[in-house]
């Protein structure tokens, strides 16, 4: 039985100019102990699909799945109390902003402890001691003494093993990291990284790392889901992905990336904007910027199906031996409207 | 932390110059002779009141009558009243607690219903309940207080009899002062009723008193918390768990407390003034009625020490804020 696994998910926030569809129909699975990375640009939805699963989308959000389960049991009919002794508990979170992610007025020492006795039913005693040890399992240096200090007294990387340790207070069985070194020095982001894959190792929890780094996601993910303007796009294993990108979008993220682009005098680039509320283009989300477009695959969106041992959002994936032969077939415009 | 209190202590200084400075002069350029309001319309000898003014030091220079002035109030000294011929400070000492005890009242209504409505407010916001709450701390705080006070004594007084119109407490009673608070002497007389009759007379002076801070503390309070509710910490709370009861009334609400407080210390000042109009309206024994007679009697004395008196106690209620600040904001604690 898979961890976590979400058919069909949307999230919808009503705005005045419409309805705004900030994920649209996600589907995934992941197993215990597995390490999933999810990419894509600002606003692709990573972080809100994740924000679904943790029962954390603010109000007026809708969510909408035909099947979001974790550990067999059914998130979307769960009461909010039965959800609240989930969340934090079993299925824990972290940010992209680990100072302001932790409460200026209360010490480290309390902010853990109140996990802790949340979920564990931990007395004051009991509570402090455990909090010293996760501090200290997260290379926090003397420990008993940070418990009193407040996160302004703590650097961003402090503060983010502290949010770390708080995570995995309760021995989550997933993490969901959002962007958890986004706003960290280089130095520190590697350091945190190697933390959070030490955990992930040690306790086999699965791991969801969230960020728009493919670098961070080819050293941590064994599985990867790019994400385009709410919509999955590819979804497969990363060495795969990074050897034979499928979709065009992940293709040119990667020829985008500066290690690749070795030789060449300009960075590759891919030419427009994410659509917006107004411009959602009728046929694929990625249509207006991709180099095969073609008649077809402006006019009809293409479903997720299983492609290449994961999932793809394409009518003419790159490894399809037939590709050209359909592209020339639906009249193509992806050429001149890339140029 | 003992730094910081230091400083500030030391801040008071100039302002206590500055409070003696304005009252000793600001008094003396109201038109008037203090000497012959205290003779009143019967006139006075010239030769007793070239006598008065000679003991009274009216006849020094300006400057030496403020050296004197500041001379015995170093030495602890703020004179006698020129009409009862008590000293300032026992007179005030006498009805100053009538004074904390309407402020107190006031503040304290301010708090009850302005820290929840406020907190409400921001939870259902731009509901109709906000909307209202908005609305209505508008024209609390818009109202002058003597046309507010003036209204409830006619609706709630003359109309409907359900509130004294003036006074601490009914003429039936007599109560030994103890504390001088009489919420305080009336339970410790165990005198049937007195109690009941002490609050029924607070009522109304503590709404009049209390409307504007109440409106600040509301205003302050729902937009602090909305603030606050929106930060990256009340999501993490989320995250681990917590009730939606804990996240408000402790993790948002412990942050937003921090520019309300701020806001409460001002308001002390504010809450003085009020007091000043407050009382005067309800015929309430405290400073501010005092301070108001002393005005129009050309108290020099009293006027220069009430002012200087009140001055000290707001200062002190200030620095007790800015201490309370400090505990409640830990940035501010350890900054140095």
């Amino acid at each position: 039985m898979a961890l976590l696994e979400i058919e069909n998910l949307s999230v919808e926030f009503p705005t005045q100019g419409g309805v705004m569809r900030a994920v649209d129909g996600v589907s995934l699975t992941l197993d215990e102990g597995e390490v999933l990375g999810v990419v894509g640009e600002s606003g692709s939805g990573k972080s809100v699909t994740m924000l679904a699963v943790m029962g954390l989308i603010p109000f007026p959000g809708r969510v909408k799945a035909d099947k979001l389960t974790f550990n067999g049991r059914d998130l979307l009919t769960m009461s909010e109390s039965e959800r609240r002794k989930l969340t934090g508990k079993d299925v824990a979170m972290i940010f992209q902003e680990p100072t302001t992610s932790l409460n200026p007025s209360f010490t480290i020492g309390f902010q853990l402890a109140e996990t802790l006795r949340l979920h564990e039913g931990m007395d004051r005693k009991a509570a402090r001691r455990r909090a010293i040890e996760l501090l200290e399992q997260v290379g926090i240096p003397s420990a008993e003494s940070r418990l009193s200090a407040f996160p302004h007294q703590l650097s961003g990387g402090m503060n983010q093993r502290v949010m770390i340790a708080m995570a995995i207070a309760c021995n989550p069985k997933l993490l969901i990291a959002d962007e958890p070194t986004t706003a960290l020095d280089v130095t520190i982001q590697a350091q945190i990284l190697d933390l959070l894959m030490t955990l992930q190792k040690e306790r086999n929890m699965a791991l969801v790392m969230i960020t728009h780094n493919m670098g961070v996601v080819a050293e941590t993910a064994r599985r990867v889901m790019v994400m385009y303007a709410g919509q999955i796009m590819e979804e497969r294993s990363a060495a795969d992905l990074f050897d034979s990108p499928q979709h065009p979008y992940t293709a040119a993220l990667l020829a985008a990336l500066p290690e690749r682009s070795e030789g060449a005098t300009r960075l590759a680039t891919i030419p427009g904007v994410v659509p917006g509320l107004y411009d959602r283009p009728r046929g694929c989300l990625f249509s207006p910027r991709c180099a095969y477009a073609t008649e077809h695959s402006r006019n009809v969106r293409p479903d997720l199906r299983p492609w290449a041992g994961g999932q793809i959002r394409c009518h003419y994936p790159l490894g399809d031996p037939n590709r050209n032969a359909e592209i020339q077939a639906d009249h193509p415009v992806g050429a001149e409207a890339a140029s | 932390m003992l730094r910081f209190i230091l400083t500030r202590v030391s801040l008071v200084i100039p302002t206590f110059l500055g409070i003696t400075l304005l009252a000793f002069f600001l008094i003396r350029l109201v038109p008037g002779d203090p000497i012959e309001t205290l003779a009143g319309e019967r006139g006075i000898d010239p030769a007793r009141h070239e006598q008065l003014r000679k003991e009274y030091g009216f006849d020094q220079p300006i400057l030496v009558q403020y050296g004197i002035y500041l001379a015995r109030v170093l030495q602890g000294d703020l004179g006698k009243s020129m009409i009862t011929q008590e000293p300032v400070l026992s007179e005030f000492s006498e009805l100053f607690p009538a004074t904390i005890e309407l402020a107190v009242c006031a503040i304290l209504f301010a708090l009850l219903i302005g820290l929840p409505a406020g907190m409400l407010a921001a939870i259902r916001r731009n509901s109709i309940f906000d909307h209202g709450v908005m609305g209505i701390s508008l024209t609390g705080y818009s109202m002058p207080i003597f046309w507010w006070g003036l209204i409830l004594i006619l609706l709630f007084s003359v109309q409907f009899d359900l509130t004294p119109v003036s006074g601490r407490i009914d003429v039936l009673y007599y109560i030994e002062p103890i504390t001088g608070f009489l919420l305080i002497d009336t339970l410790l007389s165990e005198e049937e009723g007195a109690f009941w009759s002490a609050v029924r007379h607070l009522i109304l002076p503590t709404i009049v008193l209390g409307t504007v801070p109440l409106a600040v503390i509301a205003r302050m309070t729902r937009s602090a918390m909305l603030e606050v509710l929106g930060e990256d910490y009340i999501r993490t709370a989320k995250a681990k768990g917590l009730s939606r009861f804990r996240i408000i009334a402790l993790h948002a609400l412990r942050n937003a407390l921090i520019p309300v407080v701020t806001v409460i210390g001002l308001q002390v000042g504010v809450l003085f003034t009020g007091a000043i109009l407050t009382e005067t309206i309800f015929s309430w024994p405290g400073v501010g009625k005092w301070l108001i007679d002393a005005i129009f009697r050309r108290d020099y004395p009293v006027l220069q020490g009430g002012a200087l008196l009140l001055g000290i106690v707001v200062m002190s209620v200030n620095l007790l804020v800015d201490l309370t600040y400090g505990l409640i904001n830990p940035r501010i604690r350890h900054h140095r």
